[in-house]
């Protein structure tokens, strides 16, 4: 081994094979495990016992919020998404990097602060608190509250995919087409939106699995009522304190599975579009 | 189309990139705008095709007044330095956008479209590959693809930003020829900029030097070389020796050189001598003495690099067949056949 020429910035055998090993220890105790051990637990009883549990009436309703709820936060966000990069990236106005910090809040803010948030505003001793009662409109404790919380959440993913891209893309595509004679929405759907459509699908995907799978500031303004305001991580958490073990991994098991689902999709854009910038978080 | 533009001037924050600056450009002509970075040539043409809008000043199409109009109002013709051409479009349609965003009546129909997109594939000598991605292109057809797209629209100024910055010796020579050829083909008001002298002084009908945002000089490629308007054009174009010293009752003098000043006032002053402007004579006549210590034959003329007594470097240059017995070492007398000396 020591007689082969080896190139020049190329590392030791050993000292590959030791760093490849305690990377490969390292993920395969903190991530393969756990998710295995989801799916084991989950088919404990056999699979028609996993099925069952997925199939009950509150794990339904569960998993029909859980889609609803990302239904209306992913595509909220990704408007939200594209319209705050489109100003960053394209324009010079003074208040951009306090815009871009005020879009990494909800990166730094806990969940449950997040979800706290909301039932200080819209709870019933909450700043709209008065308004929401007489006008029967119920917001925390309920779909909306659930909506708002993940849309809070899952806010910066699209914008934070997009922002760095249509920045390094730069304004000479549309100055081009200006000049040519194209109008401002002419421009936007005929020159930028076509070069972004990567990285929006990209960013759609990871917003879509972090909403999917949000639990913080969800079990704050849920309620925890079974039935109406669990979402699917919700439900894992009531199966579990029930001590009904395989019910609660065979739901959890469908959410790694919806994650591995999205996985593979981004897996499979990167490897259409090679030049895709690589995430950033 | 003739284009004036009145004591323009721009900031950026607190940079100010154009400082006042008026030109009149006649129609059908190929102006360049020359200068080193930071000179503004680059702010004044996107005035004029605006993309930027002056803090003050006009810019007149004939006799319109386009300071605040929109780019797209225009009808100019921008080439980018780095092409700008749309990635996910093909050549053809690239082409034809111009043509494509037209509304209602003004845009012509698909057949004409097209077949205005075959005339200047033509014309840009890129026949046939109308259904490539420009990421498919090399460099230099990317160029020219840029320019066909400026043109498809009929322009009444075709405007190029550094053009042929960005591509290999080679390619510029033959695509400097491109550009002379379809600027007289089209008979279009042409202004290029650039900070390559030679590509200025060989392409254009009239030079506009800038320096710092202002105009230094105006005037064909001759009258900018042989008769610099003041020390910044006089060195900027083609190369000169740098003497500063002093004038005194019309005589320049540095110390070890003294040139003929007349009709300046007596004071500080910056004088030039190009390299090719000085005759070689034997060691002790002449205006400056020197010692050779570099001697390299280029082509048809040779390049003499020596140093004087007090260690300043000067360079001559001389026709191969009068160049005699020069090697590293000799001692030589020059004389200033021809000298330019400005106040300082």
């Amino acid at each position: 081994m020591s007689g082969r020429a080896r190139h020049p910035t190329e590392d030791a055998w050993w000292v590959k094979a030791l760093i490849l090993g305690v990377v490969l220890v390292f993920l395969g105790l903190v991530l393969v495990l756990p998710v295995a051990a989801v799916f084991v637990e989950a088919l404990r009883k056999g699979l028609p016992a996993a099925l069952e549990a997925m199939a009950d009436p509150d794990a339904l309703a569960a998993i029909r919020l859980t889609l609803l709820t990302a239904l209306i936060a992913v595509p909220f966000n990704a408007a939200f998404g594209v319209c705050a990069a489109w100003a960053v990236a394209k324009h010079e106005f003074r208040f951009k990097s306090f815009l871009i910090t005020l879009i990494d809040l909800p990166f730094s803010v806990s969940p449950v602060v997040a979800g706290l948030i909301y039932v200080l505003v819209f709870g019933a001793q909450g700043w709209f608190g008065d308004w929401l009662i007489e006008h029967d409109i119920k917001v925390i404790f309920a779909v909306p509250g659930i909506v708002l919380a993940t849309i809070f959440v899952t806010f910066p993913f699209v914008a934070r995919e997009l922002i760095p891209l249509m920045q390094e893309q730069g304004v000479d595509e549309e100055e081009a087409a200006v000049s040519l004679g194209a109008s401002g929405l002419r421009t936007f759907f005929s020159v930028t939106a076509p070069n972004i459509r990567w990285g929006l699908l990209y960013g759609v995907l990871l917003c879509n699995a972090r909403a999917m799978g949000e639990f913080g500031a969800v079990s704050v303004v849920s309620g925890h009522i079974r039935g109406l305001t669990n979402t699917m991580p919700l439900h894992v958490e009531i199966l579990y304190n029930e001590y009904n073990f395989v019910g609660a991994f065979a739901v959890a098991a469908l959410l790694c599975f919806l994650a591995i689902v999205t996985l593979a999709l981004k897996t499979v854009l990167e490897m259409v579009q090679p030049h895709t910038r690589p995430a950033r978080h | 189309m003739t284009i004036s533009i009145r004591q323009v001037e721009k900031s950026f924050g607190r940079y100010p990139a154009l400082n006042g600056v008026s030109l009149e450009i006649a129609d059908g002509e190929l102006l360049a705008l020359l200068g080193p970075s930071g000179s503004g040539k680059t702010t004044l043409l996107r005035t004029i095709a605006g993309l930027e809008f002056p803090d003050q000043g006009q810019v007149l199409f004939d006799d319109d007044d386009m300071t605040y109009a929109s780019a797209a109002a225009r009808r100019v013709g921008f080439v980018f330095q780095q092409y700008a051409l749309f990635r996910h479009m093909t050549v053809a349609r690239n082409i034809a956008f111009g043509l494509d965003v037209r509304k209602g009546r003004d845009k012509p129909p698909k057949a004409e479209i097209a077949a205005r997109v075959d005339e200047l594939l033509k014309l840009v000598e890129l026949d046939g590959l109308g259904g490539r991605y420009p990421t498919q292109l090399s460099g230099g057809q990317r160029q020219r693809v840029a320019l066909a797209r400026a043109l498809a629209v009929g322009p009444r100024v075709l405007l190029l930003d550094e053009p042929f910055g960005a591509l290999d010796a080679t390619v510029r020579k033959s695509l400097r020829k491109e550009l002379r050829r379809i600027h007289d083909a089209t008979g279009v008001t042409t202004i290029f900029v650039t900070h390559d002298q030679e590509e200025a002084l060989e392409l254009a009908d009239r030079v506009a030097i800038l320096n710092l945002g202002a105009i230094e000089q105006v005037g064909t490629p001759a009258q900018v070389h042989d008769q610099p308007s003041g020390a910044f054009v006089c060195g900027f174009v083609g190369a000169a020796n740098r003497f500063e010293g002093k004038v005194q009752g019309g005589r320049f003098q540095d110390g070890e050189i003294e040139l003929p000043a007349d009709g300046l006032a007596d004071g500080p002053a910056v004088a030039f001598v190009r390299p090719h402007e000085f005759l070689l004579g034997a060691a002790g006549q002449g205006d400056l003495q020197i010692t050779a210590q570099h001697v390299v034959a280029q082509g048809p003329v040779v390049q003499l690099d020596g140093v004087t007594p007090q260690g300043r470097r000067i360079e001559a240059a001389v026709a191969r067949q009068s160049a005699g017995e020069l090697k590293a070492g000799v001692q030589l007398g020059l004389t200033a056949q021809r000298s330019y000396v400005y106040p300082a």
